[in-house]
């Protein structure tokens, strides 16, 4: 290209006013995509830092995950042991699914298979309205609606407890569940549904041996991902759950989760003291486990995806 | 020439069998919010009033109205949105504009998920680290928004990439072809023709933020304060901390009063939400490609 005369390159350079603007406008937006790794990390590294001078050492990780004895604030022997803690979300949290799965899935299949236009319009935005509702609400729901409710239907003295968190906690999750179950459905193409339909298949063949099958994957994603909101809920379970310590043997007992203990406490601590740094410890814990969530849902998707 | 077999009819009762389950499992999760609803307006409509949203709280929170909690959702909703927006755009544009498919997309993608799934109190613990202790906001107005805008940024960059990546390529084509830039062609065509889904989205946003409380819990917002704020770096009321506060931390309020509380709240929600869908279904009618 030596051969060019200065004149020629000069009119092909297009280093004009626009094409710096255009090298800005691409740097800033840069900056603004990755962002969200910059935060992901900022979270894990603000909530690590408070978190970690306690965990290096004071915690005894036996101690930690193994007694149901949470008192950070017994002055002579405080004791850091989250058992009843995990009880108590698991708890509530596995209520929440057992309510949720099956009719978020029954909702998600009827929404895409069944129903037919402006039902389905209509289905769809009630479905979605049921996700707006703010977490506190739902909270407050679990304490004024369903605790005299659960109080007078099953005779027990106290009403905020493992069924009442599960059920709110249930509501809460099965939109998000019916929602992602709802696209992985909508994403088996069509010519699947119209091949079985040819060969005689009524509309629930189809779904069930053809449809469901195909959208496996995206189906398990939802179920996850749906257990990692349970999982991370925290105004709703703080007020519904009855918020006391215990090791639940019954629908009916109180138990108290990890991340309404957070809530609880937080405004309690003095900065830098032993339990302002263990309750970032549990922070670090609920941060990792709901990270395996997502990466499990994403893993799931993309997996069966290559197949 | 075709008979109905025995199968056939087999086939049939199946069909209309799961069908019916399917429609009631649907309404049975639907039938819940309408009866919370009912009983939300049931209990709470009679408290509304216009000095109910106009006064503020009076005898220990036990009576009086919401006026510094309105107000201070505005605030800590508009200073959230400040932030938020530009960078969940700009995080929007770069995804549907700029990335190569490569590991990095993908990681930011990965992240993306994973910001939307991080537990709220997870959120509130960052935002006192980094916010209140870190960048020395305190509790403040400025802390708290900035917690909310962080937890709420993958709303806007889902839907902002979304209505992004509806305007056809071949507009953009179109327009590389007359000599623009990547940039021009961002201004000027893909941006105009998005600008309503993303709008959707920020008002999608705005729900979001309105309702939240762990996050402001320990960041910025109040339990009662006299006045009302005056800066970003004042501590302020806010309508979900509110409504937690009369319905579990003070003592004799009146049974009506939260669900007062919790229906001003949810109507702000609910409407703000419809909007949105009103919007996006106007918009989907209206499509000309």
């Amino acid at each position: 290209m030596s051969s060019r005369d200065p004149g020629q390159a000069a009119a092909l350079d297009r280093r004009d006013l626009a094409w710096y603007v255009d090298k800005l406008a691409q740097i800033l937006v840069f900056i603004g995509g990755i962002s969200g790794i910059i935060l992901i990390l900022g979270i894990f590294v603000f909530i690590g830092s408070e978190g970690l001078p306690f965990i290096v050492s004071k915690l005894n990780i036996g101690e930690f995950f193994t007694s149901p004895l949470w008192r950070p604030t017994s002055e002579a022997n405080p004791t850091y042991g989250i058992l009843a803690l995990m009880a108590g979300t698991a708890s509530v949290t596995g209520l929440a699914m057992v309510v949720a799965v099956p009719f978020s899935l029954g909702a998600a299949i009827y929404i895409a298979e069944f129903a037919r236009g402006r039902t389905r319009e209509v289905l769809k935005v009630l479905v979605e309205m049921l996700a707006a509702i703010p977490s506190v609400v739902w909270g407050f729901i679990g304490l004024s609606i369903m605790n005299p409710v659960i109080i007078k239907l099953f005779n027990v003295p106290v009403g905020l407890n493992v069924l009442n968190a599960g059920f709110i906690l249930g509501l809460m999750a099965a939109p998000i569940m019916t929602t992602i179950a709802e696209d992985a459905l909508k994403a088996v193409p069509e010519g699947y549904r119209e091949a079985a339909e040819a060969m005689g298949a009524t509309r629930w063949q189809v779904v069930r041996n053809v449809v469901l099958p195909a959208a496996k994957s995206g189906l398990v994603a939802a179920v996850l991902l749906g257990v990692g909101r349970g999982f991370g809920e925290t105004m709703a379970v703080l007020m519904a759950s009855g918020h006391s310590i215990n090791l639940p043997t019954s629908p009916f007992d109180s138990v108290r989760a990890l991340t309404a203990t957070i809530a609880a406490e937080l405004g309690e601590t003095a900065v830098g003291s032993d339990h302002y740094r263990v309750l970032f410890t549990l922070g670090i814990l609920l941060f990792l486990v709901t990270f395996v969530i997502n990466l499990t849902a994403d893993l799931v998707v993309r997996g069966i995806g290559k197949k | 020439m075709f008979e109905t077999t025995t199968l056939n009819e087999q086939n049939r009762t199946v069909e209309k069998l799961w069908r019916t389950l399917l429609l009631v499992m649907t309404l049975l999760l639907i039938l819940p919010v309408l009866v919370i609803l009912a009983v939300l307006v049931y209990k709470g409509g009679p408290v509304l009033s216009l000095d109910f949203l106009l006064t503020e709280p009076t005898n220990g929170m036990t009576a009086g109205g919401i006026l510094p909690a309105l107000i201070g959702t505005v605030w800590l909703v508009s200073v959230a949105l400040l932030a938020s927006v530009p960078i969940g755009v700009a995080a929007a544009l770069y995804l549907s504009e700029y990335a190569p498919e490569n590991w990095l997309t993908r990681a930011l993608n990965l992240a993306i998920i994973n910001l939307a799934g991080v537990p709220s109190i997870v959120h509130a613990l960052f935002g006192v680290g980094a916010f209140v202790l870190f960048f020395r906001f305190g509790t403040s107005i400025l802390a708290a928004s900035l917690t909310l805008a962080v937890m709420t940024l993958p709303v806007v960059i889902v839907a902002t990439k979304e209505s992004l990546q509806a305007v056809p390529q071949a507009f953009r084509e179109a327009c590389w072809n007359m000599g623009a830039t990547r940039w021009q062609t961002i201004r000027k065509i893909v941006l105009p023709n998005s600008i309503s889904g993303i709008l959707t989205g920020v008002i999608l946003e705005v729900s979001r933020t309105a309702g939240e409380t762990a996050p402001i819990m320990f960041t910025g917002a109040a339990f009662f304060l006299p006045f009302l704020p005056q800066g970003v770096f004042d501590q302020t009321m806010a309508m979900s901390l509110h409504l937690f506060v009369v319905s579990t931390q003070v003592p004799d309020v009146p049974e009506a009063l939260p669900y007062g509380v919790a229906l001003v709240l949810i109507a702000m929600v609910l409407a703000m939400n419809a909007t949105s869908i009103a919007f996006r279904t106007y918009l989907r009618g209206r499509k000309k490609w």
